[in-house]
């Protein structure tokens, strides 16, 4: 008999806005001026978080810190693309998420600063705590996602992770269960290249990371992850896909990270400087800005404007989370159990 | 009122749950179609539908960790380990998760699942389906574990991890499950989490005692003015019952089917010496199983310890 081939697939890759600010009109997502200022806006604001949270953590203000820099389009694009009512799983180096969800400046810094109340995530929104054993939020957005499917509800579950991330036994796991259970989520993987020192070439043998969903049965899509306008696109798609029960799409954010891992890592050691500055002409905030000046959406006065706001909305977050008592050492004891041991309420006495 | 094995408790409990809150769902390995390696589940698929019975592919990490996200979610979730040496992948996320997201969230996100798993050797079983290491999870704050000793005490004890606010593991004896048979009243009844139990009052000695091991420690107290204590729930335990007993005996057995060394009874013994030293007199006695790999079927009965064990021990601190 013959050799047949039986299932083969095809990874698309997206890209609509180029590094010049040219974007395919064709490709373009159905976006207002005011909402493509609005991302724009949330760009710079949270690089300048960014920029800020690395100088306080230099000052010795903040505790270790992940930095966002270089991956914003990915965060700020899909964040954009989904409803408060969405739950979303986030890894370490989300803080893009956060804010454009509207999560409250001052508590992302009180977390940094070592401050569990800090990811206390406000009532209205569902946004789950920075998560640091890497990979091991992905079940939890499965888990999710069957008690949206289970209750019916007309939401979907967002996972975030990066490239290191898919060589965890939970990301092979979770993507199977997606694949079988016919989950209503979005896997959001941040390819910046880098697991702390190990290249992405030593993560995966594999081509893309795109990929590997079809081998659970579903979509894989590479986009470029410094595009705003392609992340925004396709995480919206997967979104509706899901909230119509179409099932999970994995979606491949091509992107960089620019910063050390963490303020506790120096990534001198193992890359070149060439490879990030090869990098750094892809900007995402850049390629945006250029875009906007062409369609007379940007001039200096207008990012002067928005830099300031930016600026003073940091200052006052700052300010705010300084201003937070220090918590209770009795606070060590009262979420461990809803109700406290009797054991836990004599420990509690030498306070 | 049904005279019921521990299987058929177990199976009663869910379901009577599962009839009053429509959020429990059960997950794991052959838990539907096939009612569980152990049957445990049986009928229950059928009663409520794959969308509340679901047979998962075989990943225990994503067992626990989905049923941490529907418990996030507003689900309560119990799902099924199929034996206890198959725990350790879901190990993460039951210690980096399960166990901390209250804590972690400051009380925004609870975790209320039950996580069972079928414990213990003496069924004959293959290499990893027969540990007892219930203290490994006794170590880590923010879960809970239960341990039925009986079909009562089973289901009483389940319908509370079921309602309870925190994760639950909760270790079915394996060598139980169709061993013993007692009345198992139908409909509602609960028994607290965190209290022991006095199964028998005496003077002279008490014997502590959990799971697999009440009834030989039942056994070997026979003639003897002893007190047995049923633990129930090993974290977090009742302190007061043991210390009242202590106080009353001075002597103490620990007898668990664990290896010795870090075992729950090493807890148990500190906790002894800490609070009531003065009251006793005799040495805290640990009958334990032996510090090695849990052997093959031939040589498990070596390793569970018996009765007898239980007995000499008491002949020993008798002597005091």
């Amino acid at each position: 008999m013959p050799e047949k081939i039986i299932e083969s697939y095809n990874v698309k890759r997206i890209e609509i806005l180029d590094e010049k600010g040219n974007a395919d009109e064709s490709l373009m997502p159905s976006l207002s001026n005011e909402q493509i200022k609005k991302m724009y806006e949330l760009l710079v604001h949270s690089r300048t978080f960014d920029q800020r949270a690395l100088n306080l953590q230099r000052e010795g203000r903040l505790g270790t810190y992940a930095s966002i820099l270089g991956q914003e389009a990915s965060q700020i694009g899909s964040a954009f693309a989904l409803e408060k009512s969405d739950w979303i799983f986030p890894s370490f180096r989300e803080m893009g998420v956060y804010i454009t969800m509207g999560y409250p400046l001052y508590m992302l810094f009180q977390y940094w600063s070592g401050d569990e109340r800090g990811v206390k995530c406000p009532d209205d929104l569902n946004i789950f705590p920075v998560c640091v054993p890497v990979g091991t939020q992905i079940p939890h957005a499965i888990g999710a996602a069957m008690g949206v499917k289970y209750k019916k509800d007309k939401k979907a579950v967002v996972c975030y992770f990066g490239d290191g991330g898919t060589s965890e036994g939970d990301f092979h796991e979770g993507m199977n269960f997606a694949g079988v259970f016919k989950l209503p989520v979005v896997f959001i993987c941040q390819n910046n290249h880098w697991a702390i020192s190990v290249p992405l070439k030593k993560q995966t043998a594999s081509k893309t990371l795109a990929q590997k969903a079809f081998a659970y049965g579903f979509e894989g899509i590479q986009i470029d992850g410094n595009d705003v306008f392609a992340v925004y696109k396709t995480v919206k798609e997967a979104l509706e896909k899901a909230k119509k029960d179409n099932g999970p799409t994995f979606i491949e954010c091509f992107t960089y990270r620019m910063s050390d891992h963490t303020t506790a890592d120096d990534a001198i050691r193992y890359r070149s400087k060439e490879e990030v500055e090869a990098w750094k002409a892809k900007d995402p905030i850049q390629r945006l800005k250029l875009f906007m000046e062409k369609k007379g959406l940007w001039n200096a006065n207008y990012q002067k404007d928005i830099e300031d706001k930016a600026k003073a909305a940091v200052d006052e977050a700052v300010r705010n989370e300084e201003a937070i008592e220090h918590p209770e050492p009795k606070d060590l004891f009262k979420f461990t159990y809803e109700k406290m041991t009797s054991r836990q309420i004599r420990q509690m006495k030498d306070f | 009122m049904p005279t019921l094995n521990m299987v058929q408790a177990i199976n009663l409990a869910l379901k009577e749950e599962m009839q009053r809150d429509k959020n429990v769902v059960l997950l794991g390995e052959d838990v539907g179609k096939d009612g569980g390696v152990f049957r445990v589940t049986e009928g229950l698929l059928e009663q409520f539908g794959s969308e509340r019975v679901m047979d998962t592919p075989l990943a225990e990490s994503v067992i626990a960790g989905a049923a941490i996200g529907m418990a996030l979610y507003g689900l309560k979730p119990v799902a099924e380990i199929q034996f206890m040496g198959f725990i350790y992948p879901a190990i993460d996320q039951i210690f980096s998760h399960a166990s901390r997201i209250r804590s972690r969230s400051r009380g925004r996100f609870t975790c209320p699942l039950v996580v069972r798993a079928p414990y213990g050797a003496g069924i004959k079983a293959p290499e990893l389906h027969s540990e007892s290491t219930e203290a490994l999870f006794c170590h880590m704050p923010g879960i809970k574990v239960v341990v039925p000793s009986s079909p009562y005490s089973a289901k009483g004890l389940l319908i509370s991890s079921i309602r309870d606010p925190d994760p639950v593991i909760f270790l079915e004896s394996s060598r139980l499950y169709r061993s013993i048979k007692e009345d198992v009243p139908e409909g509602e009844y609960t028994i607290p989490l965190g209290k022991a139990r006095v199964v028998q009052e005496g003077t002279d000695v008490t014997v502590i005692a959990w799971g697999s091991m009440l009834q030989r420690a039942l056994k070997a107290v026979e003639g003897v003015n002893a007190e047995v204590i049923d633990l129930m729930t090993l974290s977090p335990f009742d302190e007061e019952t043991i210390l009242k007993s202590v106080k009353k005996t001075g002597r103490i057995i620990i007898a668990h089917e664990a290896v010795k060394t870090c075992g729950f009874g090493a807890e148990l013994s500190a906790t002894i010496a800490e609070d009531a030293m003065l009251h006793l007199k005799a040495p805290i006695m640990r009958v334990t199983g032996y510090d090695v790999v849990l052997p093959l079927p031939k040589l498990e009965d070596f390793y569970i310890p018996t009765a007898a064990r239980i007995k000499k021990a008491i002949e020993e601190v008798m002597k005091y």
